[in-house]
């Protein structure tokens, strides 16, 4: 059913966001850490396992290949309540400090990611994330 | 029956569905946005880009026209965009897209993408402090608040906070913060092919050393979709590493150099 895999979604959203609330708390800082990552893995290493087992089926699938879809259009909406406004009238400082940090990170992202395989990615495994869904049986 | 009584059921009809009202609109203005890439720009520029870019500026209306913080869904007929685009849901899609990630690409690219994580924070924060330095700021509480900003708008408030900087330099850094998300959804897929953004290798680099979640997120959405779970699987430590650092390791050295 389309539940299970909005179920299996969110509870490895919550324990994410425990894990990560957590960790916050005993690095003594009022933030989550990585919540949102650890819910990442957790849902990888948990697709893969079910996948394995044969227990994935379509319906579920398509239940996280769904809000997968909808990644997109909730960008745009985030987009559309951005504090844009602040932003423009954080004065010269505050436009330069961003401007200046944003071009010399790009700058330096070639130097950390030599070495990589960039061949590598065109056919990686992209099921789920469009449209189409994994391993039907 | 009038029409303005007309209106008014239409206005409550909208005002008591928020959350779907957001729906169509997003989906009008993703279709507007892909029709435009398509006519204008031979999809050159990407629909999802054009379309991020018109979030942008209807924030910008929101804001002058309310005054508020949270651009259109300020805005009371809008407000779902608020719940749509608000933090709970963008983090659940983000975990979402895991679903299409791969595994050993991930740890592959692992060593990197935590290497970044701290390159990124560092860097920033230097970045922001030199900005400051330029600015005549010279003592180490605004300085500290200034660079955290420059790494997340969220690392300012939380950093500045914490050592006690004043209201004008808190807002400051949120501001430094903001620019760089913006820029960060907007640029990435015109600066994507020059820093070999492709793979997910470089994907997590990028996460790690920008940061910003929701730039991150934006600015791979409008490069390649594909991309997006590597890049917000580091983003999403980043925040959390900026808050860790700048108010403590960062803040002492700041201090150290500039007291």
């Amino acid at each position: 059913m389309v539940i299970f895999g909005v179920a299996i979604l969110s509870i490895c959203f919550l324990s994410g966001m425990f894990f990560g609330d957590l960790l916050g708390d005993i690095l003594g800082i009022d933030a989550n850490v990585g919540g949102v990552g650890f819910a990442m893995l957790m849902l990888i290493l948990l697709v893969e396992y079910l996948k394995k087992k044969d227990k994935l089926n379509k319906q579920t699938q398509e239940g996280l290949a769904f809000w997968s879809g909808m990644y997109i259009p909730i960008v745009i909406a985030m987009s559309a309540q951005q504090n844009v406004v602040a932003a423009l009238h954080g004065g010269i400082l505050a436009i330069i400090a961003g401007v200046v940090v944003v071009v010399v990170s790009w700058a330096v992202v070639p130097l950390l990611s030599r070495g990589g395989n960039i061949d590598a990615i065109l056919e990686i495994d992209v099921n789920g994330g469009e449209q189409s869904v994994r391993n039907t049986r | 029956m009038e029409a303005s009584r007309v209106l008014e059921i239409l206005g409550n009809v909208l005002k008591n569905n928020g959350l779907i009202v957001a729906f169509a609109i997003v989906g009008l203005t993703m279709y507007l946005s892909y029709f435009m890439s398509n006519k204008f720009t031979k999809g050159r520029i990407h629909g999802s880009a054009i379309a991020i870019a018109l979030g942008l500026v209807l924030a910008y209306i929101g804001g002058v026209v309310t005054g508020g913080e949270k651009g259109l869904s300020d805005i009371t007929l809008f407000s779902g965009i608020g719940l749509m685009g608000g933090g709970m849901l963008r983090d659940f899609a983000i975990v979402a897209t895991a679903f299409g990630a791969n595994f050993s690409e991930i740890k592959k690219a692992g060593v990197n993408g935590v290497l970044s994580l701290f390159v990124g924070v560092i860097l920033s924060f230097i970045v922001g402090v030199i900005i400051a330095l330029a600015f005549g700021y010279r003592d180490a509480i605004s300085l500290t608040t200034i660079g955290a900003g420059t790494a997340t708008y969220i690392v300012g408030p939380v950093t500045g906070s914490a050592i006690g900087a004043s209201s004008e330099v808190i807002t400051l850094s949120i501001a430094a913060g903001l620019v760089k998300s913006i820029l960060t959804m907007i640029g990435t897929p015109f600066i994507a092919k020059y820093i070999g953004l492709n793979n997910p290798r470089t994907a997590m680099v990028y996460g790690g050393i920008m940061g910003t979640t929701s730039g991150v997120a934006g600015g791979l959405a409008a490069t390649d979709p594909k991309l997006v779970p590597y890049g917000a699987v580091t983003a999403t430590f980043y925040t959390g590493l900026g808050c860790l650092l700048a108010p403590s390791v960062l803040f002492l050295l700041t201090k150290a150099i500039f007291a």
